[in-house]
């Protein structure tokens, strides 16, 4: 007990702490970002760098430019006037801002899934064969097998592979996120970003999906905003805290959670404003 | 990190508050049951002694209920950051009081041997180790209260003090007992009673870490000055 110190065990155990400058490698890179709808300065110089297949979370309250940073890493802000960003965002060291970028290219490599589940009114294999026919030139068996691999890959399959010519909208409201998150899946990206995709889940199809962001991050870059406090902690590897614009803090989820740097941080996540 | 503001959930601010004060109390009764085992050793008086036996059995008590209270907290709240410092800190704080309360407990019943055969000339020794033991106890409790990383600190280096009029003492007993076996016995005792003493300092050290850790979210440095060399010590004829 002399020897061995008590704090330390305890500080090893909660924030199992790597170290600042161990950078993992860079799958996007956020470089001086600003944001504007309209007039509306909603994002303010903005640079952090998001890992290689890790699971990044934005949290911050309402307002604060999370789901601002979602839409500019597909570009999604491009389907509304006046809504411009400046700076630079890095996928693989390309900026996606710069005027020249496919953008049916980059959303296919940069997938989104919203809060509530958005399946398209046709069939579930459909819902899958969608997107992909929009990208590639599949035979009818290479595609029937990218339609199993992405359910399979959104733990759908087991429960759908019997029914796959049914309506999507008969599957429950969990089971029809997975569908979605397999729709973003079928065409291959390398990112995908989640919206609150849990929020209107009930708790148990919520756990479904945080289990199947630690599958999808063994191949894929994972960027999800969260409301949920202990969600953002049991499923993200790093976190950035956003606050009116600003990022305030970014770092390991381990450290975020149990010893913020910042004061505003530390009141967020312990329930003190929001 | 300083606490600014309020929960937004006052029942949780109000449970927070409420295992601060169970610490406190506990903390309270172990300085009170120190003082009764180093009265009953010093001052001869028996009924002290016993006295701080009953303390003890308070001290084990408050334990069990700060334990399942912290664990009630950490299940229904899910508290984060400060908060989850705070009550994995007030786990870990009662396990080191109550080791406190165990060693004074122990140092109390070795009074009743000691005033059937004591040994005079080595009690200075021994009264000014008590003193340190009982003002660093003391410091580190109202460090926790206040949540005060100086005064925390303060605690963590000084143990070093400590350590040295310990092996002072172990050196001392060790020459009577070589000067005359007849003193064996209560040197022993004597020797049992700083060992606990020493250890009682090194909880309060472990209580100034955690309290630090607590606080500012960072442990303090892996080495901490230590003096207590008696674990090499031989002494020759």
């Amino acid at each position: 007990m002399d020897s061995m110190s008590t704090a330390d065990s305890i500080s090893t155990a909660l924030a199992a702490p790597a170290p600042a400058d161990a950078r993992l490698p860079a799958r996007l890179s956020l470089r001086a970002l600003d944001f504007f709808y309209g007039a509306t300065h909603a994002l303010k110089g903005i640079s952090f760098d998001i890992p290689d297949r890790q699971a990044t979370g934005l949290i911050g309250p309402s307002g604060c430019g999370k789901s601002t940073v979602l839409r500019v890493l597909n570009r999604m802000y491009d389907l509304y006037p006046g809504q411009r960003a400046t700076g630079e965002v890095l996928l693989d060291g390309e900026n996606i801002l710069a005027p020249g970028t496919d953008r049916m290219r980059l959303r296919s490599r940069v997938g989104m899934v919203f809060q509530r589940p958005t399946p398209f009114p046709m069939s579930i294999y459909d819902n899958i064969a969608f997107g992909v026919k929009l990208h590639e030139r599949l035979g009818r068996a290479a595609l029937e097998e990218r339609v199993e691999w992405s359910l399979s890959k959104a733990a759908l399959w087991e429960e759908v592979k019997d029914r796959l010519r049914s309506p999507a909208q008969g599957l429950s409201g969990g089971q029809q996120q997975r569908l979605c998150i397999a729709r973003s899946i079928a065409v291959r990206p390398e990112v995908i970003l989640l919206d609150e995709a849990t929020s209107a889940l009930d708790p148990i199809s919520a756990l479904r999906i945080e289990e199947l962001v630690d599958e999808l991050k063994r191949e894929f870059t994972i960027v999800m905003v969260t409301h949920n406090m202990q969600q953002a902690a049991r499923c993200t590897d790093q976190v950035a805290f956003l606050y009116m614009g600003e990022l305030v803090e970014f770092g390991p989820a381990a450290q975020i959670f149990t010893a913020p740097r910042e004061r505003r941080t530390q009141e967020y996540i312990t329930g003190r404003f929001g | 990190m300083a606490e600014t503001s309020e929960h937004i959930v006052k029942s949780f601010e109000q449970e927070l508050a409420r295992l601060r004060s169970m610490l406190a109390t506990m903390g309270g009764i172990v300085e009170n049951e120190l003082a009764l085992a180093a009265r009953a050793i010093f001052a001869h008086d028996l009924a002290a002694a016993d006295l701080a036996v009953a303390e003890d059995r308070k001290v084990d008590a408050l334990e069990r209920e700060i334990e399942a209270f912290a664990i009630r907290v950490l299940a229904l709240r899910q508290p984060l950051a400060a908060d989850l410092r705070a009550v994995v800190a007030a786990l870990k704080m009662t396990v080191d009081i109550e080791r406190i309360g165990d060693y004074a407990a122990n140092v109390a019943k070795r009074s009743h041997v000691l005033a059937e055969a004591g040994l005079p000339q080595a009690m200075g020794g021994l009264a000014h180790l008590a003193r340190l033991v009982q003002e660093n106890l003391k410091r580190v409790i109202d460090a926790v209260g206040e949540s005060d990383i100086a005064k925390a600190t303060e605690v963590w280096r000084s143990d070093q003090m400590i350590d040295t009029v310990y092996n002072g003492i172990f050196r001392e007993l060790v020459t009577y007992m070589m000067e005359d076996p007849r003193n064996i016995t209560a040197a022993t005792h004597l020797l049992f009673i700083a060992k606990n003493l020493e250890r009682i300092g090194d909880h309060a050290t472990n209580i100034a870490e955690i309290a630090f850790y607590a606080v500012t979210g960072e442990s303090l440095p892996d080495t901490r000055p230590k003096g207590d060399s008696s674990a090499f010590a031989v002494v020759r004829p």
